[in-house]
This record gives C-alpha cells, structure tokens and sequence, in this order.
C-alpha cells in the first residue's frame, strides 16, 4: 500500500507540473474543438447553476450508476465494488482539495431508460460531482443525451465499438483500435484465413462486425458467416452445427452476458477443442471465466488492455487491496481495472483543475498520465479516450489468463479509426 | 442429409429441455389455473443445489454429487412450491391476474435472495466425466449431455404417466383437474391435491435446473432464460394435457432447429412467436383437449 501511494503522488506532482505548461495552448485547442464539433461555444466556467457540483462542506458527492440487479448485474457488481475500493483508497489518503469522497450508489437495474433517470437523478437530486457507470453499449448510449444536456461527467469503464466521442464522457476502455484491430491482427500472424463472426444481437457486437468485416476486406481474410443470437440466448446447439460444417479457422465472439456460457458449455460438448478452431472473445475475461468454466474455457484466445496477472507493481497492489477487501477467492479483470483506474483519473484531475467544475476539470484531464496497473495511461484530450496497451491473453486450466502477446506501448486511441484506410465509410 | 439429421438431434435436445422446464408447469397451470411466475426460479434452486451439493463433495467426486443432485433437487424445488403454494397461492385462488403479479414478485425476491447468498456473478458447476464428449453416429455429432437430458425427460415422464394412471394420488390429481367441484363434492380433499400437484410440479423444475447447468449458466437469472418458452409449451399444447405438452416441445424444437439453421436465432424465435399467434386463432384450445362431461 506504501510503495502505491508513494509512486501515485510522485506521478500526481510531475503530471501537475507538464500540465500547467501546457495548459493555455490546450485550453485553445478545446475551445476551438467544441467551437466546430458541436457549433456552440465552450460554456463558460462557473457558468452554469452549480458551478462546484458535489461539493458541500468537508464532502464531494460522486455518482456510482452500474446495475445491481437483472442480467448484466453479474459484471457490474465487481466494477462497483473496484469503484469504491479506488474511492476509499482516495478517502484514506485524504481525499481530494482537502475533501472526502461521497459514493451516491444507484442501480440501473440491467434497463436502459432506468439508467437515464438514475443519471439525471444523481446530477440533479445528489448534485453529485461525477458520475462513475454503465457496462453496456445501449447504457451508455441512454445516458450520454443527459450528460451532454446537464452538462455533466460520466466515466464509463468498458470497452466499447468505437464511432463515439462525447464532450462529456471519459471513455477509460478500449475503443477498437486499442482491442479489437489488436485481436484481428493477431489472428492474422497465426495464418488464420477463414472467420466466423459471432455475436449477441445489439449495438456492439453489430458495430464491431461492420468493423472487422471492413478490415478483413483489406486484409485478404474472408469473413464465412456473421451470426447473431438474442442477449440471454441459451441454446447454441445449431449454431456449434453452422460453425463445425462452415470450417472457420478461428470465430471472433462478441457475445455478451450469460450466453457466452452456454456457448462455450455446448461448444466443448460437441467435441470442438482451442486445438481445432480458437475463438477470440472481447467480453470474456477473468470474472465471466469463473462462471463459464475454466474447463470449458482453457486455450481459447481473449483481447483486452488489462489481465489479473499483467506484472506490474502497481497491479500487485492493486490485487492485493481488492482480494483483501472483497475477499481471497475473487478476481480482477479488464473492466474492473478500468473502474477502479477512472476514479483515481477523475480524482487526479479534480486536483489538478482544484474545482470539481465540469469544464475545468476536462480542461486539466488533457494528457493526464497515470500509472495504472495495466501500465501508464494517458488522457488523450481531443477524444477523451485513454492510451491503453494491447495484450492477447490464452485463458489457462486455472481461469486466469496469461499474455502471449502485446503492442508493448500504449496505443493512440482512435474511436473513429480516421487512421485507417479500410475504414473510410464506416 | 448429414445437416437434417443433425439438426434433427439439436431439435429433440432442444425439445427436451422444453419440456423437462414446462412439465412442472403444465400441472400447476393445468390444474389450479395458477400461472407461475415462480416457476423459472424454482429451476434456478434446482442449478444452485447442485453447485452446493458438489462444493460441499469436493473436486474429486463431481460425478457422485451431480447424481444426488438430481433427487435433492426434487425435494429443495417441491419444498419451496409447497411453501408457495401454502403462503401466498391458496389465499389468491380464482384470481389469476392477481397470482401472476404475486409469483412475478415473489420470482424477483428470490433471485435476490440467490443473488446475496452466491453472489451476482454466475457460478460454475461441474458436468460429470462421464458426460464429456460426442458419440457421432452416421456422421451426427450427438454430445453426451444432450442424450442424457433426452434419457432424463424420457425417465421423467414414465415416471408421471405411471402416477397419474396407476397410483390413487394421481386419480385425485385428474379428478381434480377435470372437475374440482364434482371432486370435492365426490370426497376428493382437493386443498391437499393442491399442495401434492405443486410438490410435484415445482419438484420437476428442480431437476430441470439440474439438468440445464450441462448446458447454461448457473445465476440469479438462470430462470427467467427459460421460462417463456415453457409458457409456451404448456399454452400450444393444451392446459394440463401431458401428451399435447410433449407434442408441442417436440414441435417447437424442431421447428426453431430447422428454421435458425436456415436464418437466425432470432428470426427463428420470432418466425416461432408468429406461428404460435396463428396456431391459437385457429385453435385457443391448444393441441390436445380434455374431454370430460363437465359444466364449463
């Protein structure tokens, strides 16, 4: 816990000081950027009715909106749970300009309109200072019309489809080029030809295909079949017959929620092994491996920024701290990471702006680094999205997953993969 | 030939599944006119009592553990429809709408209660060695769990059948199903009939979460992923007709095998939705009617 807190202050203080100089220019770069993206002007600060929201006495009032109940509750609950572990790791540091950290915990209960009301209750009943939350795409989506209205912040921790940029989202999970272009282009090193696309019916997955079928186009890969299966979806016998009789050399899953279960239960059951065709999933990581099965599991190839046994320092605390606080036999994976890492971004910010003021505090979070337990990450302040690390895991007979390759340094996130010719006309 | 034959097993699978979930139902809702919402979670208690029978065995005796499950989970699922049934149905009876609401609530309170106790994640259960694999016989792929849910449905509804034709219980159980007036009038206690008819439906949902956690997730949700679909089992193929039950999972589980096969799952399962639509305009009755000389 020593060493964490020594090295966090440490970065707190150099990010501090590279920022102040280069402030006013990016201070510019923003104006002139909302001043054409969004064909208003930046508000100015202090502008708006509750220019310091959240603050009230010795306490900030921040916002935790993930779902506590219904279908997705089953991966919301840890990156709650990562949430309030970073909020009294803060607290126990003394908080931040001076103030403890208030967490105002609502439950979007797996159900898009609830999250969007949950959202403008925090802002505008708990005048809560940020709001941490979301998982799915259609949850997020839902809730970015009342951020952007009230002028607010949403941290949204999980990684995403791309083709968004909000002023008023911090985007602390990969967009596609950080995990899904990673995942395709390792495929594409171990000579696979032929793919089956696989997904779960809803905003995500469908994006991500439209993606990676404009990627296999320009990288000579031919895309077999493009399947989709209704979220909660528990019967994949027909789907194992389509991919055993359309012989894929790997299938990219995109499937969300319980359904990968039953998937890779009833993949292995018919007799498919990693050996014959890998599946690449984005949405398996260490918490739903525990559910599915490691026996079910063990090979098949996953993509993402962050893995519980990633080796860094700072991840062997971090750990440490869950396991201790939630207890011995849970696990950490990429979104849980990504929660507990936006806090300590939104809190780093605050300190650098010293206001909780939406607007400054986005004005400070420009190029703001911060040593994460998956490595440096840094706030691009164009996009709002984070510099992550790429890494291909193979889950193990244990369920944790280990590396087997990574982009060694973090990538430039481009949600809208302007850098890339194949995508023009996404 | 190779595709039909395949799909044609996935169909009876799926059929088997259907059913092993809806049988329970189609006595509840047959005989009390009582819709359930509960009944999903019951299959749910049945799926975590395996997970706890085997973490209470230990890794080395999986197989011995999903066994006993199989016969505790009748018991945990009964005792929970008892407890149901006794609480809260028999003070609503003859009031449909408002039993539904009730058993929606009660499905709620208890996956929160599964929820707090095993935690919001799903847990992992075990299939037995014996069941790991394929056997592939003129070129079909057929999985060991799948034939073995198949043989446990099979085993499932002689049991039933010998029940409700051989043993005195179960000609209280018919009697009371075809005419609970002239069965009370007659001597038949049917608030006991009652409490057997939902021991033995909410037991059946135990050992269907059994059996789905070869297939599935095991979460607080588990239920709710199956319960529409038996609904739809019990309405096509007639309230309370055991026969007109089979002949609509049958129906219905080929039908999604062949149609997803040639489309999508979920143009399968609205083409399916459709269907039943047109089905019941024509006959509302469902598949299979009963015939008795009463006064309804």
């Amino acid at each position: 816990m020593h060493r964490l807190s020594e090295t966090r202050r440490k970065t707190r203080c150099e990010t501090r000081r590279a920022g102040a100089r280069r402030l006013p220019a990016l201070a510019a770069v923003l104006a002139a950027l909302l001043a054409v993206a969004c064909g208003q002007s930046a508000p100015e600060p202090g502008s708006s009715p509750s220019a310091e929201p959240g603050v009230s006495g010795d306490t900030i009032k921040v916002g935790i909106l993930h779902s506590l109940s219904g279908t997705m509750a089953i991966s919301e609950v840890s990156v709650k749970d990562a949430e309030q572990l970073a909020i009294d790791e803060i607290n126990a540091q003394g908080g931040v300009l001076g103030k403890k950290l208030e967490p105002v915990v609502e439950d979007g209960a797996s159900d898009w309109p609830t999250f969007a009301e949950k959202a403008q209750k925090l802002i505008s009943s708990d005048n809560v200072a940020a709001v941490f939350g979301g998982w799915t795409s259609a949850s997020r989506k839902a809730m970015l019309p009342v951020f952007e209205r009230n002028k607010a912040l949403l941290y949204y921790p999980v990684q995403y489809e791309g083709l968004e940029s909000s002023p008023y989202i911090f985007y602390s999970g990969a967009t596609t080029n950080q995990q899904i272009i990673p995942g395709l282009e390792h495929l594409k090193e171990k000579g696979v030809k032929r793919l089956f696309l696989l997904g779960s019916d809803y905003v995500f997955p469908r994006t991500a295909n439209k993606e990676i079928k404009a990627w296999a186009k320009a990288n000579g890969m031919e895309i077999v079949a493009e399947e989709y299966t209704p979220l909660g979806h528990t019967e994949y016998g027909t789907l194992v017959n389509k991919i055993t009789a359309a012989k894929p050399d790997a299938v990219f899953n995109t499937l969300n929620g319980d359904s990968n279960v039953a998937f890779f239960k009833q993949l292995r059951n018919a007799g498919v092994s990693a050996d014959d065709i890998p599946v690449m999933s984005v949405s398996v990581a260490e918490e739903e491996a525990r559910g599915i099965g490691p026996d079910n599991l063990a090979g098949h190839l996953t993509a993402w920024n962050y893995y519980q046994t990633t080796d860094t320092p700072e991840n062997e605390e971090f750990v440490k701290a869950y396991k201790q606080k939630y207890g011995a036999d849970r696990v950490t994976d990429d979104p849980i990471e990504a929660g507990y890492v936006q806090v300590w971004l939104w809190a780093k910010s605050v300190e650098k702006a010293g206001s909780t003021n939406p607007e400054k505090v986005k004005q400070a979070a420009k190029g703001l680094t911060f040593d994460a337990p998956e490595g440096k990450v840094t706030i691009d302040g164009d996009t709002q999205h984070l510099y992550k690390t790429a890494r291909i895991g193979r889950i193990r007979p244990d369920g944790l997953i280990e590396e087997l390759s990574s982009s060694d340094e973090p990538i430039e996130p481009d949600p809208y993969l302007k850098g890339y010719d194949w995508a023009k006309g996404l | 030939m190779e595709i039909f034959l395949s799909q044609l097993f996935i169909g009876l699978s799926v059929a088997s599944i259907l059913l092993l979930v809806a049988l329970g139902l189609t006595f509840t809702f047959g005989q009390m006119n009582v819709i359930n919402m509960a009944h999903g979670e019951f299959v749910m208690a049945g799926a975590y009592t395996t997970y706890v029978i085997q973490g209470a065995l230990g890794a080395s005796l999986v197989t011995l553990g999903f066994l006993v499950a199989l016969p505790l989970a009748f018991l945990v699922g009964g005792a929970l429809g008892v407890v149901l049934e006794w609480v809260l149905i028999r003070r609503l009876s003859g009031r449909p709408l408002d039993t539904l609401l009730a058993t929606f609530g009660v499905a709620l309170i208890l996956q929160q209660v599964a929820r707090d106790v095993f935690g919001a994640s799903n847990v992992q259960v075990r299939a037995p060695a014996f069941l790991d694999g394929a056997i592939t016989v003129a070129g079909v792929s057929m999985s060991y769990t799948r034939l073995f849910i198949i043989a446990l449905v099979g085993v499932c509804l002689a049991a039933i059948w010998a029940h409700l034709g051989r043993s005195p219980a179960g000609r209280r159980m018919r009697a009371v199903m075809q005419n609970r007036d002239l069965a009370a009038a007659s001597g038949v206690r049917t608030p006991r009939v009652d409490r057997r008819t939902f021991f033995i439906g909410s037991g059946l949902a135990g050992v269907a979460g059994v059996a789905v956690t070869l297939l599935g997730s095991v979460g607080p949700t588990l239920g709710t992923n199956y319960l529409i679909d038996a609904f739809l089992v019990v309405i096509v193929g007639g309230l309370g007709r055991l026969r007109g039950a089979v002949m609509a999972a049958v129906a219905l589980g080929l039908f999604n095998a062949y149609v997803e096969y040639g489309t999508d799952a979920s143009i399968a399962k609205a083409a399916a939705f459709a269907l039943i639509v047109v089905f019941l305009q024509f006959r509302p009755q469902g598949l299979v009617v009963q015939r008795a000389r009463g006064l309804t």
